[in-house]
């Protein structure tokens, strides 16, 4: 489903990718580790096609297409899906109103009607319910005024209601205590298909105790420098990263 | 990057002017200038009363002794007064039937611009007054408003039909000495709207008067008058287009309105005046004064714009809040794009007791464009209990537009409670990629924002308007749309 070859890529001038090679198949859960700085969240955002970096080298497929030709808003219709380190307030805009052009959009994308107002509506109560977010976050602005775990919740809400192929979470464990952690992580996993993969990246070996990856792999660098099964997490919190830096420090 | 989120701006915020056509028929014109003649002859022409044309005359001397405004902050060309053509109006073929009829080419104009002249056919329940350049071209309904007592016509005719109303309230509220753009229109206005609701009386329907200039080099003065009696109440709106030309185009207009015990008046505005090309050449100077009286006790006057249009906008409604418990209230969303100019905002004096005012004002700023507000909110010494709140938000897209707020406080009484906030805010890149990210486009996003920004004062509008509003202003900031 998605294939990184060789990929680099720099803000302003300094290189912060420099030769990610990963592929990911259907049903696979990948969790990406790190000490701070390697360019995990880089990652994310240059798969997500944020113009703040800028790709020099590589290629990506993601569903046999070029995932690095497309503007960001079609390789979200193509079904990749970025849960954010830090979701972005919009003020104005009520939930509703955001959910229902983003889901329409994908819909007009695959040629396929635009919802009704009560099938919408239908679709948020059943997914609000899947992922257990309070209905009061989907009556308010996009992430406005609401506390760090309701915009982590209401991130995976949105994955809910998009239906991704490849959702990519983005250190979504980070500011959450152990109850909404769960909840976050509940949600993931029932969102869970053998057709969808998901692409966890992550500081702390906590998540993945509730979400179990079936590969773990260490970003040093700019470099996958090690990959392994779920057992490797295990490793990384018992002895922290310094093996692994000592290991690749030419 | 700064570069690419300009280069994504200007694409966005480059929309074209939908109202640019212009329509091809036979134009009565007198010469271009203004001199005491041409004020004769305007008021010959509309074959007013004596009083009508003393009253003229009484403002063209006053104004010849005034200079044009500078204090805005606006940078506004010298304007040749003596170059421009003060009466302009279309000529109806003179077969027509009866006097409800209006020469087709006329109608296919306000057709296209979506104010379709034919009763069965308008939107229900609105009655229209469709004025071009000079002169009203047909009001709608007018039967229909006279059964419940309701007076709705064209000023020219009001003056000839209802003088006595007319004597008794025209230049009440804005006097012909009140500043140089209001001797000026009340020197050489043409034509606008007479509005009377009598005692009692709910306007059975909304009413809207439409203002389209398309003869060259003519200005536009037009004048209305709204009267709403103890305990009665109106909703009043009016629209506005020119056509896309090179040259600039003046249109000075004044808006009175008197509202007695326990009447209110509700007014709004979507204003699109042709606002000039993309490097600011042509467009429409918007020189107005609006201003309401409200005179009876718990009586209330609620202003709503939506101003996207005009190279230059220089207008504030205001509330003259005169008596006890009486309301003001001015809601606005002012759009500036490209180079255009727009210095706007309210007044709210209050004399009364227990007087309440609102403003909302929301400036939404693009491309190289300034955008001012700038209200006064005055409470006299006997205004006891005096309160006022004023919201003034500034939204900024890119980084070449300017957004400025000045507010002016005078306040005589020490009961009033007076409240004034104001915010700044960009659209963030990342709220642009946030979006992008749930598969809206950058286009939308921004149409998204803007309209949720602007949700508060759209909302004020009758629902039929509020979707063109919306819809105006993501023409007015984006490119595909619409």
């Amino acid at each position: 489903m998605l294939v990184i070859k060789d990929l680099h890529a720099k803000i302003e001038d300094k290189e912060i990718l420099r030769g990610i090679n990963l592929t990911v198949k259907p049903g696979e859960i990948h969790a990406i580790m790190g000490p701070n700085g390697s360019g995990k969240s880089t990652l994310s955002a240059v798969l997500a096609g944020n113009d703040k970096f800028e790709v020099t080298e590589g290629e990506v497929s993601f569903n046999g297409k070029k995932l690095l030709e497309l503007p960001p808003e079609d390789r979200s219709r193509e079904g990749l899906f970025l849960s954010f380190q830090y979701p972005v307030e919009i003020p104005g805009v009520s939930m509703v109103n955001f959910m229902r052009t983003a889901v329409n959009e994908h819909r007009k994308y695959k040629g396929e009607e635009a919802l009704s107002a009560s099938d919408f509506l239908k679709k948020m109560r059943d997914k609000k319910k899947l992922v257990e977010i309070d209905s009061k976050l989907t009556n308010r602005s996009v992430n406005e005024g609401f506390s760090g775990g309701e915009k982590k919740k209401n991130e995976i809400f949105q994955m809910a209601m998009l239906e991704p192929t490849l959702s990519i979470l983005d250190e979504t464990d980070s500011g959450l205590d152990i109850d909404a952690l769960r909840i976050v992580a509940n949600g993931v996993n029932k969102l869970k298909t053998e057709n969808n993969a998901t692409i966890l990246i992550t500081h702390y070996q906590r998540l993945l105790d509730y979400i179990v990856p079936d590969y773990v792999h260490v970003l040093y660098k700019g470099r996958i420098v090690k990959s392994a099964g779920k057992e490797l997490a295990l490793e990384l919190e018992e002895k922290g990263y310094d093996w692994i830096k000592k290991e690749f420090e030419d | 990057m700064a570069d690419d989120q300009n280069k994504i701006l200007d694409e966005v915020t480059g929309g074209e002017y939908k109202y640019g056509f212009h329509t091809d028929i036979e134009t009565e014109m007198i010469p271009k200038g203004l001199s005491e003649e041409v004020v004769r002859m305007i008021s010959a022409k509309k074959g007013e009363p004596e009083f009508m044309l003393e009253y003229r005359l009484k403002a063209f001397r006053h104004w010849q002794t005034l200079k044009a405004p500078d204090w805005a902050h606006l940078n506004i060309p010298e304007i040749d007064y003596q170059d421009i053509i003060y009466y302009a109006a279309p000529v109806q073929k003179p077969q027509l039937e009866s006097m409800d009829e209006v020469d087709p080419e006329l109608k296919a104009t306000f057709d296209k611009l979506g104010i379709p002249l034919d009763e069965q056919k308008v939107l229900s329940g609105v009655a229209v007054d469709a004025v071009m350049d000079s002169i009203s071209v047909k009001t709608t309904f007018r039967e229909t408003l006279a059964e419940h007592g309701v007076i709705f016509c064209s000023i020219s005719d009001a003056v000839k039909e209802y003088p006595d109303l007319i004597k008794k309230y025209l230049g009440s509220v804005v006097p012909y000495s009140d500043n140089f753009f209001a001797a000026l229109n009340s020197a050489v206005f043409s034509d606008g709207s007479f509005v009377f609701i009598p005692k009692g009386v709910r306007c059975p329907m909304e009413l809207s008067t439409y203002f389209r200039i398309n003869a060259m080099n003519t200005g536009q003065f037009e004048r209305t008058l709204i009267v709403a009696e103890d305990d009665s109440y109106v909703s009043y709106l009016e629209g506005c287009t020119a056509p896309q030309r090179d040259e600039n185009q003046l249109h000075a207009a004044i808006v009175e309105i008197v509202v007695h015990d326990r009447a209110e008046v509700k007014y709004s505005t979507v204003q699109n005046w042709y606002p000039g090309d993309k490097d600011g050449k042509g467009g429409i100077y918007n020189f107005v004064t609006k201003r309401g009286i409200c005179k009876g006790d718990y009586s209330k006057i609620s202003w709503t714009q939506v101003e996207t249009g005009s190279a230059i906008t220089w207008k504030y409604p205001s509330c003259v809040l005169m008596g006890d418990h009486s309301v003001g209230e001015f809601y606005s969303v002012a759009v500036t794009n490209n180079y255009q100019q727009a210095d706007t905002g309210s007044k709210m004096i209050h004399l009364g007791k227990n007087t309440r005012s609102l403003i909302v004002s929301k400036g939404i700023s693009a491309g190289k464009s300034q955008n001012s507000y700038r209200g006064l909110v005055k409470v006299s010494k006997k205004a006891a209990n005096a309160r006022n709140f004023s919201q003034c938000d500034s939204l900024l897209l890119g980084d070449r537009c300017g957004a400025h707020t000045f507010p002016y406080l005078e306040i005589s009484n020490n009961s009033a409670l007076v409240e004034h906030e104001a915010t700044t805010s960009k659209i963030g890149e990342d709220q642009i990629f946030y979006c992008n990210q749930r598969g809206i486009s950058t286009e939308d996003a921004i149409g998204l924002i803007v309209n949720g920004y602007v949700k508060e004062v759209i909302n004020q509008l009758p629902m039929e308007f509020a979707v063109e509003a919306q819809k105006l202003l993501q023409i007015s900031l984006e490119g595909s749309v619409g």
